[in-house]
């Protein structure tokens, strides 16, 4: 195992002028352009109703979009090539409450014929000392969870899309499953997209980000490309405005405290002045976007869709 | 078996791939790990620790780079040399004279701060600055960059999955 699991040339999620429209909201998603290459961990954050959890419908291919469009795979979502390799675990985790655990397996082998490991699922909730025999509705959320998780990766899938699944777990059963998330991203180069809120459980685990915020892709790319292109600065500071030396640079935000300035940069060359510099956190360069809405987007190459895709959905 | 287990700190500010790094320097350097000695796989790595397996895999590359440890296709990544000194080892002549130091500041009054600020004071009179002489990656270095070189042609074709 000395191959990084991500496969530079090949894409799993691409979309080009992708648009949602819902009858009373108006767009939940307006002309998103992003790829996300295959064997990624993608973090996939925003501040409620961005859009994220519509992203994902998409991708799993419960929903058509209004506009544009995404491929998964180079295929449509809900082509019979494409939905077998992709799991979905959806924010409410369905399953069968009457269903035993051993009974949910089993609609696993049967709904995924040729794919499913049985031996993966059990694992995951051996591991969580649930019976098999035990019946889902008498589960606590957490377990549930488990289950749904334990069905998901039982498919062994080449996508596997993630809305918001720890919420409900507490710290060591969210480490535990990240854990096995990440031990079958290294085994099988999985790819994973994780719509969360929790930043600092995302830190470290994943290695691609998504930010949507108002429907619009904000930041896409590598983390550790996203984080290189920003500085967070700190230095005191009186003047009216933004310091001079930052003009080459792009001010993403800005905050003054007293004497004390604080700022986040996307650079272009080092930053002059009296300043400590460093580079921010995956929050901090998040948190920034948030509370800076009319900040520009920030696409990395590696996540803007190909030429020839986007002419295609163009031409159409 | 499983030789060293890595912490992974993520408030800590240092990127994660250089805390495995700089622990594995750390096990070579106490003589926890020696030549041929086998690192934990990255799906060992992330079982334990929750963190992305290619964060461990460009920690690997980077020690593999460095010429302390080397990938064998389809067997895992093995130490290659040691950095422990015998001048630093448990009961080695120096270890013993900075043992009765401490004792002597201690009896002094000094406390843990004090000494640490001590020895990081006269540390860099006589080492330089970590900035100058310290655990930054190195740049490529002539003895193997045919290793390294293959290992990125491979990824730039784009070969199948290579984490199995």
């Amino acid at each position: 195992m000395t191959d990084l699991t991500f496969l530079p040339d090949r894409t799993a999620l691409e979309a080009v002028g992708l648009g949602v429209k819902y009858r009373r909201r108006g767009w939940a998603l307006r002309d998103c352009a992003f790829r996300l290459p295959a064997g990624r961990v993608c973090a996939l954050v925003g501040p409620n109703g961005a859009g994220k959890s519509t992203l994902l419908a998409l991708a799993a291919g419960l929903r058509r979009p209004d506009a544009g469009r995404l491929r998964v795979f180079g295929g449509e979502p809900a082509d019979p090539g494409v939905r077998p390799r992709v799991a979905y675990v959806g924010q409410d985790k369905p399953l069968y409450p009457s269903f035993t655990v051993a009974d949910t397996f089993r609609m696993g082998h049967e709904l995924n014929p040729g794919r499913w490991d049985q031996g993966v699922a059990e694992r995951l909730v051996r591991a969580g000392d649930i019976p098999l025999d035990a019946r889902v509705g008498t589960l606590s959320g957490g377990q549930r969870t488990r289950v749904a998780l334990a069905l998901a990766l039982g498919k062994r899938p080449g996508l596997l899309l993630l809305d918001e699944p720890m919420s409900d777990l507490d710290p060591l059963v969210r480490h535990e499953m990240m854990a096995a998330l990440m031990a079958e991203a290294a085994e099988r180069a999985t790819t994973v997209v994780l719509a969360s809120h929790v930043l600092t459980e995302l830190e470290g685990a994943c290695d691609y980000l998504l930010m949507v915020a108002d429907g619009r892709v904000r930041l896409a790319g590598e983390v550790e490309d996203l984080l290189s292109a920003h500085r967070l600065v700190m230095g005191r500071y009186e003047g009216e405005g933004v310091p001079r030396e930052f003009a080459t640079h792009q001010v993403v935000e800005a905050r003054a405290r007293g004497r004390q300035f604080t700022a986040l940069l996307r650079t272009d060359g080092p930053v002059a002045g009296d300043w400590q510099v460093s580079e921010p956190s995956l929050e901090e360069m998040v948190l920034a976007h948030l509370r800076a809405p009319a900040a520009p987007a920030l696409i990395a190459p590696s996540a803007e869709p190909r030429p020839g895709f986007r002419r295609e959905v163009e031409a159409a | 078996m499983r030789v060293v287990e890595f912490r992974i700190d993520r408030r800590s500010g240092v990127a994660t791939y250089l805390q495995i790094v700089q622990q594995v320097k750390q096990a070579l350097r106490l003589g926890l790990l020696t030549p041929g000695d086998k690192l934990p796989t990255a799906k060992e790595v992330v079982a334990a620790t929750a963190i992305n397996p290619n964060t461990v895999l460009k920690a690997y590359r980077e020690l593999d780079r460095e010429g302390l440890v080397e990938a064998r296709p389809g067997l895992g990544t093995f130490v290659r040399r040691s950095l422990a000194r015998p001048g630093a080892a448990a009961g080695s002549p120096l270890r013993v004279e900075l043992g009765a130091w401490m004792e002597r500041a201690r009896a002094a009054g000094l406390d843990r701060e004090d000494v640490a600020a001590l020895v990081a004071s006269v540390l860099e009179e006589s080492y330089g600055s970590p900035e100058q002489t310290g655990d930054r990656p190195a740049g490529d270095r002539p003895l193997h960059d045919t290793a390294h070189a293959t290992h990125d042609a491979t990824h730039e074709a784009g070969h199948p999955a290579g984490a199995r």
